[in-house]
């Protein structure tokens, strides 16, 4: 029963483009993107009680990596693709080893700080980047020679790898190694105890969900066509993260709900209202007051207690 | 020598901005473990707020104001942390979430407010001639502003070191439990230090003021400077954020001056190194 | 919903755009209005210029009673934000779901660059404001045109007339740091040098710097500084730079947008006298202006600068183009036709565009005075129809590469 809810569930995201709009369309695929990069952040945020404040690094860089190396040195995308993304792991291998000397506070200042010293070199370094004028004239890839140019078919493109990304988070946090992350979370000393390595679940957990941002930023230089450093920015990172706790973090459907709700007041709502700023600050606080764990948790505790009245 | 004179009183009039911007945040972290997000906001309020007062009444006097300021944003600190931020005591995920929110409505007002453009905030006229010391020329403000951060540094020191208020302050960061136990009411604590924290930013802001003027976007250039100078020193630590503030502003002012190429990533870098290899910062304890 | 925008212009304007919400009331037999999208970043560090660019175009259409060439004209604003990601989700948005006839602005060149191509695919006939060189020299669109100036452009003009009228031989130059500051510095660089005058000094401040002090304190000593700063980073380096003492020692010159009117506003007495280059000035003396400025001036209790002017600007020149096309929008190849080929009459004096749809126009000398005590950038000499190339050869100039931070190389900088 369950199972086939979820295949409903998946199969009625497949339909928008037999009915809505190019702009609509187009809005769902940058949910869809959004949604991987808040999944794969909300690894660390939810499941590993690491709250980063640079997880645009990994969107950068593989966007950044990807932008270049099929725009100057003319490498196909299958290729470039696969390069951009092994750098994004390594270099969150890289970062994992540095962050993961702090904690708290420390941890999020540690990932700001080497998220802004990319920030600053990809609008420095404007003889490999193009600095602030950005990376323009790009091109999205062709898989098995299906053109992704139309926003509809962009959009399934986007729908298929957001589906493989979330089995894939999904799996990872319902594995053994899921439980331990959990177990290092809350009982770090435990967990020692019990013979696990924490430093060592946090790596590899830094490292995947490095890897899972670089996905999604591969996405986002293929929707743009363009990348810029402000892809790289603390906005960029702290809007996922705000994402991340507003649709519930350790959940699932949380990020997903949450990235949604940022990106539509953000590209959506913001056509409407001019102090869109503002409204996108008051529905944070409105989120913690009436639901202080997140929109998922809180809409699943309301359910839960209307069920238990109707029984 | 000119050059090293010169910048290096740049360093300590940056330094002493850095410190009144910081020592607020690391109030706050220091007895609620909260990371106030709002803090650049307060800050941004702040210069406004003496952007108005100071360009509307001729004559004002900046001290004055600096206070009135400080009570004004003091209390909307304190509104902030009753309404909104005690509901979330054992939730520091949704700190950030509101505290970042409640940023967003403040530079948000305040661009609805007062537009897009940058409004100096006057300097005193008393202080606007620069000071001339042996054939350098200095922004007399600039002097006057670093003698400003040690009065505040010592107010504030005495604050913590001599008065009940200070004491109850101190209990409640070693072990707010046993506070609780001993008879202090934690709560109104909190309440009380989120104000102080609050208003010394909206203080700092006036005081900044002169130098940074009032702009859209001035919360967010803020707010990882207090971030930087507080991991840096040790976090709610009060000596960590002077000699953090005053060391900040030494790499910054020499850093941008002998490498510009490495502008954007001069503050940063350091910062990684010390949380690498002290992640307590320089002042600060292991917390178990 | 959207009549609750139309409702939210108006509301910035007064009743006047009320003309403009008609149609969709009125019986169906007046024809479609023409949509026209402006892109302003009205939100961020962008935001003064944004504002003035959105109230001014709306002021346009005001005076028009909401009708261009006999069509109704709805305006649908959006705001950019300054992210480039969000001006290329709002161009869709005006493409795709409020299908716009034409786009005017955005104003930042990274947002331009970010939709350039996206604007070519779908052919939108775009009025550009923003400066980026290579828009109209190197990689040209078809559906551009660049009503203001290219971010040297006007800086040709400045070279010369500090070294013939004010015989400066050493400048010291300080921009942001991004394209539009290092593109603004090059071309004055190469023009004042090819002058016989010498950059000493080339000074570059990251976007986001909490503290002039320590840049102030390394200006070499030099005959003038030029500012190629935009908004208030320029701004708040100018007031640095007279707090340490320094304007008594040299004088101050600058770029399009350093000492712009939206700056001026905010500033006292330590202007004066600053010489400044733009292709507009709030005290232009044509008729056009001479309505257009105090209008502004009454309106909003300031002077309309680049940011305004750039966008009542585009209102004009879109003007003279729905006149030669009888109103029509969906050829769009005509309107563009139109676009470039028409000599319209400006707020800035007649402007033209070359082939690769950059505008040929006056530009002016300014000097801050103050006159009825305001500060104001007195016109103290014209250069008329100064093109994107000034005086070199147009093919060897695109054969070079695009201005930046170190081309063309500074040879007389002093250690």
């Amino acid at each position: 029963m369950k199972w086939l809810a979820t295949i409903v569930i998946v199969a009625s995201f497949a339909l928008p483009p037999f009915f809505a709009g190019d702009f609509y369309i187009n809005l769902a695929s940058q949910i869809l993107i959004a949604s991987i990069f808040a999944l794969s952040l909300n690894l660390l945020v939810g499941f590993g009680g690491m709250t980063s404040l640079g997880h645009a690094s990994y969107l950068g860089i593989a966007a950044y990596v990807s932008a270049l190396l099929t725009s100057r040195y003319g490498f196909g995308h299958g290729a470039a693709a696969m390069l951009s993304l092994s750098a994004t792991v390594v270099m969150a291998a890289l970062f994992g080893l540095i962050a993961l000397r702090a904690s708290g506070l420390g941890f999020l200042m540690i990932t700001l700080a080497l998220s802004q010293v990319l920030w600053g070199l990809a609008y420095r370094m404007s003889g490999v980047t193009n600095g602030d004028n950005g990376v323009a004239g790009l091109t999205r890839p062709a898989p098995f020679g299906i053109p992704l140019e139309t926003p509809a078919s962009f959009y399934w493109f986007v729908l298929f790898i957001a589906v493989l990304s979330f089995l894939m988070m999904a799996i990872f946090v319902s594995s053994a190694f899921g439980s331990s992350l959990r177990g290092v979370r809350d009982q770090p000393r435990r967990m020692a105890a019990l013979g696990f390595n924490p430093w060592l679940i946090r790596w590899i957990t830094f490292v995947y969900a490095g890897f899972w941002g670089g996905i999604s930023g591969l996405l986002y230089v293929y929707y743009h066509k363009y990348i810029h450093p402000s892809a790289l920015s603390i906005t960029s990172s702290a809007e996922a993260l705000l994402g991340v706790i507003a649709g519930g973090s350790g959940t699932l459907g949380g990020p997903v709900v949450g990235a949604a709700v940022v990106l539509l007041l953000k590209n959506f709502a913001s056509a409407y209202v001019e102090r869109w700023n503002m409204l996108l600050g008051f529905v944070f606080l409105f989120i913690v007051l009436v639901m202080p764990a997140g929109i998922v948790p809180g809409v699943e505790k309301l359910t839960a207690r209307f069920r238990g009245k109707r029984s | 020598m000119q050059f090293w004179i010169i910048q290096g009183l740049n360093s300590l009039s940056l330094g002493g901005l850095l410190f009144l911007l910081s020592s607020g945040f690391s109030l706050i972290f220091g007895l609620m473990r909260l990371a106030n997000l709002t803090h650049g906001a307060f800050f941004m309020l702040g210069t406004y707020f003496a952007a108005v007062a100071l360009r509307s009444f001729e004559g004002l006097n900046i001290w004055i104001t600096a206070l009135g300021v400080g009570v004004t944003v003091a209390a909307m600190g304190g509104l902030f942390e009753r309404l909104v931020l005690r509901r979330l005591r054992a939730n520091p995920l949704g700190q950030v979430l509101v505290t970042l929110g409640m940023s967003f409505i403040i530079s948000d007002a305040c661009l609805m407010m007062w537009g897009g453009d940058s409004i100096p905030v006057p300097t005193p006229r008393n202080l606007q001639a620069p000071t001339r010391l042996f054939g350098f020329v200095f922004p007399t403000y600039r002097l006057v502003l670093v003698g400003c951060a040690i009065a505040a540094a010592v107010v504030l020191y005495l604050l913590l070191e001599r008065t009940r208020l200070g004491a109850m302050i101190r209990a409640g960061v070693d072990d707010s439990q046993m506070a609780r136990a001993v008879g202090i009411r934690v709560s109104n604590l909190f309440t009380m230090v989120f104000a102080l924290g609050a208003g010394i930013a909206g203080a700092a802001g006036v005081l900044g003021g002169p130098i940074l003027s009032a702009y859209p976007g001035l919360d967010a250039d803020m707010l990882p400077l207090a971030l930087i100078v507080v991991i840096l020193g040790g976090i709610g630590s009060l000596p960590g954020a002077f000699v953090g503030s005053f060391i900040i502003g030494t790499i910054y002012t020499f850093g941008t001056a002998l490498f510009p190429e490495l502008a954007y990533i001069i503050l940063f870098l350091p910062m990684i190194f010390v949380i690498a290899f002290r992640p307590q910062g320089l002042f600060g304890r292991v917390i178990a | 919903m959207t009549i609750s925008r139309r409702q939210l212009v108006g509301g910035l304007t007064g009743a006047g755009i009320a003309s403009i919400a008609a149609p969709r009331i009125l019986p169906a037999q007046i024809s479609e209005p023409i949509r026209v999208g402006l892109l302003a970043a009205k939100t961020g560090p962008l935001a003064s210029g944004g504002i003035d660019m959105d109230l001014a175009l709306t002021m346009f259409l005001k005076e028009h009673g909401g009708i261009l060439a006999g069509r109704k004209v709805e305006l649908i604003v959006a705001d950019t934000a300054g992210v480039p990601a969000t001006a290329r989700t709002k161009a869709q948005e005006l493409i795709e779901k409020e299908k716009v006839g034409c786009i005017i602005g955005p104003l930042a060149a990274f947002e331009a660059l970010a939709i350039a191509d996206y604007l070519t695919e779908k052919e939108v006939p775009t009025l550009g404001v923003a400066a980026a060189e290579d828009m109209t020299q190197r990689h040209p669109s078809p559906w551009f045109v660049r009503l203001t100036s290219t971010s040297a452009q006007c800086t040709y003009p400045l070279a010369e007339y500090v070294t013939k009228e004010l015989k400066f031989q050493k400048i010291v130059t300080v921009a942001d740091d991004f394209a539009y500051g290092h593109e603004m510095c090059a071309g004055f660089q190469r023009a004042f040098e090819d002058y016989g005058g010498k950059i000493i000094q080339k000074i570059f401040t990251p976007l986001a710097t909490p503290d002039y002090g320590s840049y102030v304190a390394q200006v070499k000593s030099a005959d003038a500084i030029f500012l190629g700063t935009a908004g208030s980073n320029g701004f708040r380096f100018l007031r640095q730079f007279v707090e340490y003492g320094l304007k008594e020692k040299m004088a101050v010159i600058g770029g399009m947008t350093a000492l712009d009117e939206s700056v001026l506003r905010n500033m006292g007495d330590e202007a004066l006298g600053i010489v400044t280059t733009s292709w507009y000035s709030a005290e232009l003396d044509n008729p056009l202006n001479k309505a257009f400025a105090p209008a502004f001036r009454a309106n909003f209790k300031y002077d309309p600068g680049y940011y305004a002017a750039s966008t009542y600007l585009a209102g004009e020149v879109l003007e003279a183009a729905l006149n030669a096309t009888k109103g029509d929008v969906v050829d769009k190849k005509a309107l563009m036709t139109a676009v470039r080929g028409n000599n319209a009459q400006t707020i800035r004096g007649v402007i033209k565009f070359d082939e690769y749809g950059n505008v040929i126009g006056n530009v002016y000398i300014r000097r801050v005075a103050k006159i009825e005590g305001r500060l104001v950038n007195a016109v103290i000499k014209t250069y008329p129809d100064v093109t994107q190339f000034w005086t070199y050869d147009k093919t060897a100039f695109l054969q070079s590469p695009v201005y930046s931070r170190d081309y063309p190389p500074a040879k007389n900088l002093e250690p």
